[in-house]
Parts: structure tokens; sequence; C-alpha cells
């Protein structure tokens, strides 16, 4: 046992240390908020892999599984996922020195765990605590990591080299993982692929336009989660996220033949 | 005398009136971060009433899109997702492209309104930004948690009109400049195949 717990540190802390082998962003890209993606070649054959995972495996399945299963119920099991993740998350949060969320983390857990019914549903909702969502790669970002290079992970999805390396880690850094008595071996991990079942079926139509009639949907996905993902990690600072703000007003009207207010390019060289 | 100085006066206040009522649509006053409030909570009480009226599909995209034209700046949303291809079009090509860039997008998005039935919208907050403001709403759906929409808002086409949105930090227009680049490059490029296509898209 103790041993295993070892290798897991060791596994984790390689994989950190890999992080900083990773080719990076030159600074002042990363500061507009341009995608950076060294590996395109790569991550489009796994973007097209998991198109066909989806279309043949995931989709019909989530499809059948949200039209079977009575409404309630999907809620119940994705909420019952999520509730799996809060011990995980409060040390996710210790890790980042906030310990204001990592007891507010606990208490949901306990509160789910017992009044909700085995978690199933999450009765810690209605007492107005702030919302717990974090995870490792949060943590790394807290540590200073950079959001380093986009990747797309077989069957995961869209992430980046250090989203993926928090991906990894929480698989095994949540506390349920080492309890002695556990009904079922990554029962985690099973719930996980179930609450994304239940959201892959419920958004169907939002998710199929963009993996199927997009003109490019890897782009796409791309673009769509890095700004999210930006977007949840600059959450406390407002100043940050309003500098990502593009102004298509700007230079305005220096073509005014063609259109008398509109010119959205800033061209320092335009005449 | 008197009488005649009031009546002078009436008239000279008259006047005044009618001569900012005649010059206010052309001039219209600042935006103020009231009226950016505002126009946001039309649009979605418009919106509201477009998804409850129970109409046939057809006929909600058709009333989707005057909405997005009355409220949304549609010509500078189109510049910019056409992107540096605008600077080389002709402007009767923008003119075109504008109009189907208009369609296609209340298409698109006004397919996704039904997943909105029954969900609210409350502003949040407002503040000013470089052109005009910006507004924050939370959107509450049926068993999910609440999101945040953003709306961008500016007076900078003549009137008040929001010419961005963001949806948990996903920024519109940015997202249908890349698909927009997408299918110019499938067309290698062919800005008229891309307009006559996007007639029919979304």
């Amino acid at each position: 046992m103790s041993s295993r717990i070892r290798f897991k540190t060791f596994a984790i802390l390689s994989l950190v240390a890999l992080l900083g082998a990773c080719a990076t962003q030159p600074p002042e890209e990363a500061a507009r908020g341009e995608v950076f993606d060294p590996y395109e070649k790569t991550n489009r054959g796994i973007h097209k892999f998991n198109l066909g995972v989806d279309r043949f495996l995931f989709r019909p399945a989530s499809k059948g599984y949200v039209k079977i299963v009575p409404d309630p119920m999907v809620t119940s099991f994705s909420t019952f996922a999520e509730n799996l993740t809060l011990p995980g998350q409060a040390v996710d949060y210790l890790l980042q020195g906030n310990l204001k969320q990592s007891g507010n983390a606990l208490l949901r857990f306990a509160i789910n765990m017992t009044v909700g019914g085995a978690g199933l549903s999450s009765p810690a909702d209605e007492l107005n605590l702030p919302p717990v969502d974090t995870d490792f790669g949060e943590t790394l970002h807290v540590w200073g990591f950079g959001e380093g290079a986009y990747v797309e992970l077989p069957f995961y999805g869209p992430s980046t080299t250090r989203d993926a390396v928090g991906v990894v880690v929480n698989l095994f850094s949540n506390p349920i993982n080492f309890t002695p008595t556990r009904p079922v071996d990554n029962l985690g991990v099973y719930a996980e692929i179930v609450r994304r079942m239940g959201d892959r079926g419920r958004f169907s139509d939002t998710v199929d336009s963009i993996l199927y009639e997009s003109a490019d949907s890897y782009a796409q996905a791309r673009l769509i989660y890095l700004q999210n993902r930006r977007f949840e990690l600059a959450r406390d600072d407002e100043g940050a996220y309003l500098g990502l703000y593009d102004d298509p007003y700007a230079d305005i009207g220096t073509d005014p033949v063609r259109d008398p207010y509109l010119d959205p390019y800033e061209d320092p060289y335009a005449e | 005398m008197q009488n005649n100085f009031l009546n002078r006066r009436h008239f000279i206040a008259t006047g005044l009136a009618g001569l900012t009522a005649t010059t206010l649509p052309l001039t219209a006053l600042a935006l103020t971060e009231a009226n950016a409030v505002q126009l946001v909570n039309s649009v979605v009480a418009d919106i509201t009433r477009v998804i409850d009226s129970g109409k046939s599909e057809k006929a909600m995209l058709r009333d989707f899109q005057k909405i997005f034209v009355e409220y949304g700046d549609v010509p500078i949303m189109a510049r910019y997702a056409l992107g540096a291809d605008a600077r080389a079009a002709s402007s009767s090509q923008l003119r075109q492209f504008t109009k189907a860039f208009e369609g296609y997008i209340s298409r698109k998005y006004g397919r996704r309104f039904r997943e909105f039935i029954g969900g609210e919208v409350t502003v949040r907050n407002a503040r000013k930004i470089k052109n005009g403001y910006e507004v924050r709403t939370s959107v509450k759906l049926r068993g999910s948690a609440p999101f945040e929409v953003t709306f961008l808002v500016s007076d900078k086409s003549g009137s008040g009109k929001f010419y961005n949105m963001f949806i948990e930090g996903v920024n519109l227009l940015l997202t249908e400049r890349t698909e927009i680049g997408a299918m110019l490059d499938a067309r290698k490029g062919n800005l008229n195949q891309l307009i006559k296509d996007l007639n029919k898209t979304g």
C-alpha cells in the first residue's frame, strides 16, 4: 500500500517536472490571449479519432442514456459524480492556499453524502455556500505554471499541456481513492463518464453543431475550450478579463467611401 | 404683454423641443450605463416573447432575425467576422456578406434558443469599457448551474446596440471569425461562393 502511494507521488512529481520541459509560448502572445498550438498536426489526428469515438460510441450511447433514463435520475447521477470529486477539490484548494474554499468543499461533501442521500443530490446548494469548482490544472495555474501548448487528448478532448497534467494528477489525488473500503475501484472515473454522457445527451444539438456542422470543428473546439478555460481561471481577476476585449470599432472611419463608421482593423501603417 | 411674453416663451420652448426631436436620431444622446442595461433587458424580453409565442420554428427564426437587426450592430459584427478578408472585399460584396451573415447568425443561434425555454436572465452589473458598456448577466436554466453571459454595448453606430457577447468567456465574434475563416479557406478564399453558401447555412 505505502509503496503504491510512493509510486503515485513519484509519478505526479515527474509529470510536474515534465511541464518545465514542454514547449512554451512567447509571453507577449500569451498576454494577447492567442492560441499556442505547436502540435497541431498530431492534435488534428487525435481530433479525427475522437470524432470517430463520438460518432459511433459516445454520441449514440449518450443519446440513448438520456432517452431511457428519466431526467431527474440523469441529474442525480451527474450530481453524484460531482460530489465524488469534492474531497479531491478540497485537496486542490488546500494546495492553492485557499483554506476557506477547501473547508467549503469538505462541508459540501459532508452535507451531500449524508442529508443528500449518499451524494445523489446536492442540498448544500441551498445553503448559499459559494460554488466549488477547481482541479489540479488550476492549482498549477496558481503555482505560476503557464497554460502551455494546446493538446487534444484521446477520449478526453481539448486540453493544454498544463491541464493534461492536472487531469492525470486528479485521477490519483482524490482522497476517496485511498479509503480502505471502496465499493468499486475507480468509482470516480466511471461516475465521471456517466456525468459526461448526461451532458453530451442533454446538450446534443449544441455539441453536434460544433462537432459536425462547423467548417473546422477542430479549430472551433480549440477556441471554445481555451477561452472558456481562461475565463474560469481569471474569474477573480476582472482586469485580466477586460484586457482581452478586442475593439472592433478601433480605427473607425479610415475608409469613409466603403463604410462610414466601420473599420475594425488596427493598422498602424495605414496611410 | 405678459401674455405675449408667455406665448413667446412657449413658442421658444416648443421650438427647441421640436429641434431636439429632429436632431435626436442623428446625434443620439451619449449612451449611459442605464441605457445599456435597458437595451439588454429589452432584447432578453423580446427573445423570451418569441420563445413563448409557440410559433413555428421558421416564424421564430424570422422574428429572431428582426431582433438581431434591431438590437445588434450587424455591420460591425459581420465586418469583424470576415477578418482581414474584409479589406479586399468590394463594397457590394461587404453589403451582401453582411446580409448573409445576418441570416446565418439568426438561424444558427435562433435554433439554440429553444434550449433556453424557461430560463431566467438577471443583469448582475454593468461597467464602462473603452467604446461603451459591458453588461454582465447570469442565466439560470432548469436543472443546471447558472452561467455568465456578458453583452458589450456601444453607440458607435449612431445608436446603442450590442456588438459582442460572451458565454462563460467564449467570445461569440471571435468564434464566428474562426468559423467564417474556415469556411472561406474551404472555398479557397472565394467570397462570392461563401456569401451564396452562407445564405443556406445555419
